[in-house]
């Protein structure tokens, strides 16, 4: 039994301690906002925040994460209005959309440690995340959007 | 299943047959409404005016869309094109997938298979792609690629609006006992002026569900337009911003269980033995499903039964492929460049004779390798097989295939087949297979009454494609003493991605038949010669091939524009010069290349180290120039720093969604460019997982300048055509920085990184 906290909720699962994080989002606690991708850590599309750190969920054992403050997409803003939400639908930046929620966490903890980021930041800061349908030119218009909107 | 009788399809084909002709007009056969297709979703006070629109009592409009959403924006665009003509209100439309049904059948994607000897293309309605509406129709499969959506949806969507209009102005005239002429509409509200009354959709829904269907009605003038071609939000994007949106792979249903599977790492492979035991006795390990490529297991979860089936010991028979690589199909492809069994696929004079005696003569060739689609979302079907029937939730962009193909393998009545077809996360032609239905139904067949999801892991995935094929081009020219090219000789040799494909449909039948996308992009350029000849070899491998974004114009794009460049250097002029002197009566492509010009400032000159190339090219009726600038760093670094567009598509429906796909499908190109191969080795794929097949991150991204130039000639697809230019506008860039030709992607095979 793991005592996990996600998004604000204390939850328990039964279920082995090195099943990673990603199978216990997706499947056992049925937040399906946390994609699987490539299930070695390479694309990002598994990202969510541990302890607000960007961290790849698909190479993470559920054990790691026990005792720790976990958000997942669904957690990110109950509303689903965080200003990086509003700057993806600003700049219409998904097209399939599965990639997105990884690409949103990935740019939230960014974020939430760089008020002020230069675009060779925003760069720096999203170069680890995959799109395949190539949506890059407006990930960098929506985090420098809402990087924008979170410092006024 | 029809016992007694003719099914519905055969006795469609046996009337046709037999009256020589059957009317397909959009769906409206009838003056009544035909609306079958949508009324099983109907909900309570909800009416479905046709196929593609239902309005509730409340006047809220819900379209059915029958193509699938891989993120080309199809939702939003064929919403438009309804509530362009229903006069709608966009903001509260809502849309839906459209189930299977004949009506929904893509005529556009039949018509562009046809020869490119017809004339269809050039804007004519031809017998050819008359007779080939009236086959799709008959076949009535539902199927998005091709770049076809729009333009397949453009007439009977708007139609379906336009009657559904009429439908309801008849029916509140009526009710006010007014004539329908003096009644408007605007987003969702019927008025009559007059006498000071309105009332909404839901108002009249009722009534006008029994109005008659007008057979003809007149649709908007371009100019009248008020919600096609200005940007619309999409309407799938809030949900996903939120993690809502649900893709395939997120189906969870009661009871489900979850598979995973061993394949056959060579390709043709036979599973010949496996050892069950161990793996059954692993924790939530509910069964082992041996099937005639690979083995799965079947567990409580997915990561339990992937880590079982990984350590499911099992041999295989590896089969004629094990001694194939890719560096052997590239020698074989090369050999064939002097076969003497070539398809010629177009002839204008005599370009062998005029080459065999010309002075001043330019040779080319060029080579390029396999490729994998890499869909974010990873391969993955849900099945659930009952006694009666079979029910398949899977992210496809075929349903009708898929439909075909879970009542084969389950074995069940054709009505007792139900497909949910769900958000794709990426499609790019890998979903229009059949491969993960078959293998899905398979094992949920062996646990009845149980859904199952079957997952591929990524390693799967970039393993067991159907890719885009490799393919080498020879070119010969010849310059006259104007300058120009006086006779053009090109040679195609690869596989046949129309074969490979129709191979796995129908594994029985032969297909040596013709296959245009070996030579879309190649036998169809703009280009005026007066001798010319482009023939291609078809050659066979082991190796499945498929539909890759753009198919047969990824690699003719690089190898035609490539050459242009290189001729146009051998005769010492301009290339954008050089291209328009060459364009003869094709004044549409030079005004885009016109205008790639001058949004480019490209006769502007740019410090030591950095080029521009440009490249033309025409996919799927729509006409792309593109310019590159790049930096090449002493070390041969390659920046692509930007890329400027433009395209004509004939008519834009929503701008936005056509920038973007500019924008995607430039960097998925530039993918292929700079990183793109799939290797083989012993007959398997040696690139298990992104670092082997690494594609352009944010840190590689160019800048992109869009500019849409639409001329109003006939509709042309979006989805595709950003792709093709993007490699020749690339590399001939970075000649004109260092001089360095490079014929063979990726770039990296002639030392270049990026």
């Amino acid at each position: 039994m793991v005592n996990l906290t996600i998004n604000g909720k204390d939850l328990k699962v039964d279920v082995p301690d090195d099943t990673p994080l990603l199978w216990v989002i997706r499947e056992h606690l049925q937040m399906s906002g946390t994609k699987f991708g490539c299930g070695a850590g390479l694309c990002g599309a598994c990202t969510v925040h541990i302890d607000g750190e960007a961290t790849r969920t698909c190479i993470t054992a559920v054990s790691d994460a026990a005792g720790t403050k976990i958000t997942t997409i669904e957690g990110l803003d109950e509303n689903g209005i965080h200003p990086l939400q509003k700057a993806w639908i600003a700049e219409q930046v998904p097209q399939c959309g599965y990639c997105q929620s990884g690409q949103i966490m990935t740019a939230a903890a960014f974020l939430d440690e760089n008020k002020n980021p230069s675009d060779e930041d925003i760069v720096e800061a999203m170069t680890g995340n995959i799109c395949r349908c190539m949506s890059y030119v407006r990930i960098k218009k929506a985090v420098r959007r809402a990087a924008d909107e979170m410092k006024a | 299943m029809a016992k007694f009788g003719l099914t519905r399809r055969k006795f469609l084909v046996a009337g046709a047959l037999v009256g020589g002709g059957l009317a397909i007009g959009y769906g409206f056969k009838s003056d009544k409404p035909d609306n079958a297709a949508l009324s099983a979703s109907t909900s309570e006070g909800e009416i479905a005016l046709n196929a593609w629109i239902k309005i509730d009592s409340k006047g809220v409009v819900t379209v059915a869309i029958p193509r699938s959403e891989m993120g080309q924006g199809i939702y939003t665009a064929l919403a438009m094109l309804v509530a362009e003509e229903l006069d709608a209100d966009f903001e509260t439309i809502k849309v839906e997938q459209a189930p299977i049904d004949d009506v929904y059948a893509n005529v556009s994607i039949l018509q562009d298979a046809l020869p490119f000897s017809d004339k269809f293309h050039d804007g004519e309605d031809t017998i050819g792609a008359t007779g080939m509406a009236k086959v799709a129709g008959l076949l009535g499969v539902q199927v998005t690629g091709g770049s076809t959506s729009v333009r397949d949806a453009w007439g009977p969507m708007r139609q379906a609006g336009a009657t559904a209009r009429s439908m309801l102005v008849m029916a509140a005239a009526r009710t006010w006992n007014v004539s329908p002429d003096e009644c408007t509409v605007e987003k969702g509200v019927i008025s009559h002026l007059k006498t000071n009354q309105s009332g909404n959709f839901g108002d009249f829904v009722v009534k006008a569900a029994s109005e008659t269907v007008p057979l003809s009605d007149t649709l908007k003038k371009p100019d009248d337009f008020e919600i096609i071609g200005k940007s619309k939000n999409r309407l799938d994007i809030p949900e996903k911003v939120t993690g809502k949106a649900v893709f395939g792979i997120d189906i969870a249903l009661p009871d489900m269980a979850f598979a995973a599977v061993k394949l056959s790492p060579v390709f043709g492979g036979k599973l010949s033995s496996h050892d069950e035991k161990t793996v059954l006795e692993m924790p939530g390990v509910l069964k082992v499903v041996p099937f005639e490529t690979g083995v799965a297991v079947v567990a409580d979860s997915f990561w339990r039964a992937k880590t079982a089936v990984e350590k499911i010991s099992a041999t295989f028979d590896s089969g004629e492929a094990a001694s194939t690589s890719s560096d052997q199909v590239i020698k074989t492809l090369t050999d064939n460049l002097s076969s003497d069994d070539a398809r010629i696929y177009a002839e204008v004079g005599d370009a062998p004779s005029v080459l065999s005696s010309a002075p001043n003569k330019v040779t080319a060739s060029y080579t390029v390798p396999y490729l994998a689609h890499a869909c974010l979302e990873p391969m993955n079907c849900t099945a659930k097989v009952t006694e009666t029937g079979v029910e398949v939730w899977m992210p496809n962009q075929a349903p009708t295939l898929i439909k075909w193909f879970a009542e084969k393998i389950a074995d069940v009545p054709a009505e007792n087949v139900k497909v949910h077809t769900t958000l794709l996360g990426g499609g790019f032609g890998r979903r229009a297979e059949i491969d993960l239905v078959l293998m899905a139904v398979t094992i949920a067949k062996s646990l009845k009454n149980r859904p199952i999801k079957l997952v591929w892991t990524r390693e799967n995935d970039m393993q067991h494609d159907m890719y885009r094929p490799a393919a080498v081009s020879e070119f010969q020219a010849s310059l006259g003493a104007d300058g120009k090219i006086e006779a053009w000789k090109n040679r195609i040799v690869s596989q046949s991605v129309s074969g490979s494909f129709t191979a796995r449909l129908i594994p029985w039948a032969t297909m040596d038949a013709p296959d245009n996308t070996t030579s879309e992009g190649a036998a169809d350029i703009p280009y005026e010669f007066s001798n010319r000849l482009v023939d291609h070899v078809p050659v066979k491998f082991p190796i499945p091939v498929g539909f890759w974004r753009s198919v047969g114009h990824s690699y003719n794009g690089f190898f035609t524009e490539s050459f242009m460049d290189e001729a146009a250097f051998a005769a010492n002029q301009d290339p954008v010069e050089f291209r328009l002197a060459h364009l003869g009566e094709h004044r549409d492509f030079a005004t885009i290349l016109q205008k790639a010009k001058e949004i480019s400032n490209w006769s502007s000159p740019l410090p030591a180290g950095k080029g521009r190339g440009i490249a033309l090219h025409e996919s799927f009726g729509s006409i792309v120039a593109q310019v590159a600038e790049v930096s090449v760093s002493e070390d041969k670094t390659v920046t692509v720093d930007k890329v400027f567009c433009v395209i004509d598509c004939g008519t834009v429906v929503n701008p936005d969604t056509v920038i973007a796909q500019m924008e995607g499908g430039i960097i998925f190109g530039l993918s292929a460019t700079l990183f793109g191969e799939i290797t083989i080795e012993n007959g398997q794929v040696v690139n298990e997982n992104f670092p082997d097949y690494d594609m352009v991150r944010l840190a590689n991204s160019p800048v992109i300048e869009t500019v849409l130039a639409p001329s109003g000639r006939r509709l042309g697809g979006v989805g595709e055509p950003g792709t093709p230019p993007i490699a020749p506008a690339v590399t001939n860039a970075i000649f004109a920085a260092t001089g360095d030709r490079i014929r063979e992607l990726p770039i990296t095979k002639s030392g270049y990184s990026a």
